[in-house]
């Protein structure tokens, strides 16, 4: 399965550095990242593959609220096909 | 990659537009459940109901993480339970009303529709036993939702039936009067009802329902509000296009879910409703939706016209997003459960008169009504007519969900909480219809029931 991860925070270092790391540790494949800045706003869009028979993927979208609260990082995990069958006939 | 900005939309719906699935709501048939005792078979029914929706929440709240999207309800609907044999007497329709919450408790929804009968044309002595035993049995059960269908566009009105539903609101209301006479919000009478409708307090699974199926609401008063403010001073045409293109995006979203759910849990697909369900969150509103195409107030001339508009679109934008539409697809308007309803009663721009106009061009009907607690029970009846009428003529659903508070009068304020939200009290016409309802017999069916 393949998800989309959205991280918007005040800017600081080392916030992809916790992101992918997390995502490391689950077991998931980053294939893209988009990622600006505006003004000092930092704001990033991640496509993510996972394997879908091993159910990890609900674990890392906890362990991401989880991480996103402890460093007031606001984070979302969501299976791509929330955006596919909204955005596309 | 999917672009930027469809992923931003989509989360900004969800966190500012209040974007949700409403509900899933697995319709179970209890048509193999009669026993030789009332005993046997409220075991059959407990044991049937515990073990098709055993995984039905835990399955809605994978889904709501997986997909990031909130999903508000999950429920039950079930068949009409004056149809299930083997319960006769009141007291037995009591002891189902029990169990069934019993059932809704161990598999954790927050509320089970289908204490339900269907007397369009006429009541059986089941239904008569049936229809007696409401009051207490929604008195003594929490999560219980009953609904009556009393017409039908087909069978006419049946007022015997609407008389006692009138006398069952006010004997609710009694029993329940230390809160609010909260119970009239479980109870809610029908025209025309859909027998796959999601939606709590009319959910049931109609006779002519699978054994088992997925049906799930969706909602979204406050994204539609949204795209219109932000479409700025466009013409009606342009508007409602804008209307359409978020009914699809919110209607696909509520199909992905529905297929979701029907996958994880064996059981198949049955219908989206497409239905604006507002909120008493600030920003859910259908009331808002309609003061954001250029209305004052919610209630004032245009209402109808606008809200006829919005109605329309909603199911044009929807009916190509969805395999199978059904349910009660259209907008809600329940006074208690929507803050702009609340605000234009409390500033008396919003009347019943006016309700009752806006349901002929709407999904239901007189909706989560607080009215006062010493209105007759013929003024009722009277009421619930009107709404039937309406439905019957017009080929449409209507329903009356009726509260009248118990001990309070114009002027004062119900707080039902929760979902529920809080009602002013509205007004009724003080004059009386007791003659005319207390005719009984049936409303004939009109003449375009004659369609073959």
């Amino acid at each position: 399965m393949k998800a989309v991860v959205t991280v918007t925070a005040k800017d600081a270092k080392g916030i992809i550095a916790k992101v992918t790391s997390k995502m490391f540790e689950y077991d998931a494949n980053v294939l893209d990242i988009s990622q600006s800045l505006v003004g000092d706003y930092f704001a990033m869009i991640m496509l993510i593959e996972m394997d879908e028979k091993e159910k990890k993927f609900l674990a890392l979208s906890d362990a991401l609220k989880e991480l996103g609260d402890k460093e007031n990082l606001k984070i979302q995990a969501m299976h791509e096909d929330i955006f596919n069958s909204m955005h596309r006939i | 990659m999917i672009n930027t900005k469809v992923i931003l939309e989509t989360i900004n719906m969800i966190e500012e537009e209040h974007l949700d699935v409403r509900t899933i709501t697995m319709g179970i048939s209890l048509l193999d459940c009669a026993a030789g005792t009332p005993e046997e078979t409220c075991e059959n029914i407990y044991n049937k109901i515990t073990t098709y929706a055993k995984d039905l929440v835990s399955t809605g709240e994978d889904i709501e993480k997986e997909y990031g999207i909130p999903i508000i309800h999950k429920r039950i609907s079930i068949t009409p339970i004056s149809l299930v044999g083997g319960l006769k007497t009141k007291e037995d329709y009591i002891l189902a009303a029990k169990t069934l919450d019993r059932a809704a408790k161990k598999v954790g929804v927050n509320f089970l529709g289908g204490f339900s009968a269907l007397v369009q044309k006429g009541m059986t002595n089941k239904d008569i036993a049936f229809l007696t035993s409401i009051p207490e049995a929604l008195a003594c059960t929490e999560r219980v939702c009953s609904s009556v269908n009393v017409g039908s566009t087909r069978t006419g009105i049946d007022m015997d039936a609407v008389n006692i539903c009138g006398h069952i609101v006010k004997k609710l209301a009694y029993l329940t009067r230390d809160n609010y006479s909260i119970g009239c919000a479980k109870f809610v009478v029908f025209a025309n009802v859909p027998e796959d409708n999601p939606f709590m307090a009319g959910a049931f699974h109609g006779v002519g329902e699978p054994e088992v199926e997925i049906n799930v609401g969706v909602s979204g008063p406050g994204v539609v509000r949204a795209a219109i403010e932000k479409a700025g001073g466009c013409n009606l045409s342009e508007l409602a296009d804008i209307i359409k293109k978020t009914a699809f995006k919110v209607t696909r979203m509520g199909q992905l879910v529905a297929c979701e759910a029907s996958r994880r849990l064996g059981v198949p697909f049955g219908i989206v409703d497409l239905s604006l369900a507002p909120t008493p969150a600030i920003g859910d509103s259908v009331a808002q939706i309609l003061e954001a195409m250029g209305l004052e107030r919610v209630g004032t001339h245009g209402t109808t016209a606008a809200l006829a508009m919005l109605n329309d679109a909603v199911k044009k934008g929807g009916a190509m997003a969805s395999s199978h539409v059904g349910g009660l697809s259209g907008a809600f308007i329940p006074v208690s459960e929507d803050q702009g309803m609340i605000d234009a009663v409390n500033l008396g721009a919003l009347s019943i008169e006016k309700l009752e106009a806006m349901t002929c061009v709407c999904s239901v009907g007189l909706d989560m009504i607080a009215i006062p607690g010493d209105t007759p029970e013929e003024t009722i009846s009277a009421i619930i007519a009107d709404e039937a009428a309406i439905g019957m003529i017009n080929n449409k659903t209507t329903a009356a969900r009726l509260i009248p508070a118990y001990g309070k009068n114009v002027g004062d304020m119900v707080e039902f909480g929760g979902l529920l939200g809080y009602a002013p009290i509205m007004p009724v016409n003080k004059y009386s219809s007791e003659v005319f309802v207390k005719r009984g017999g049936r409303i004939p069916a009109p003449i375009h029931s004659l369609k073959n």
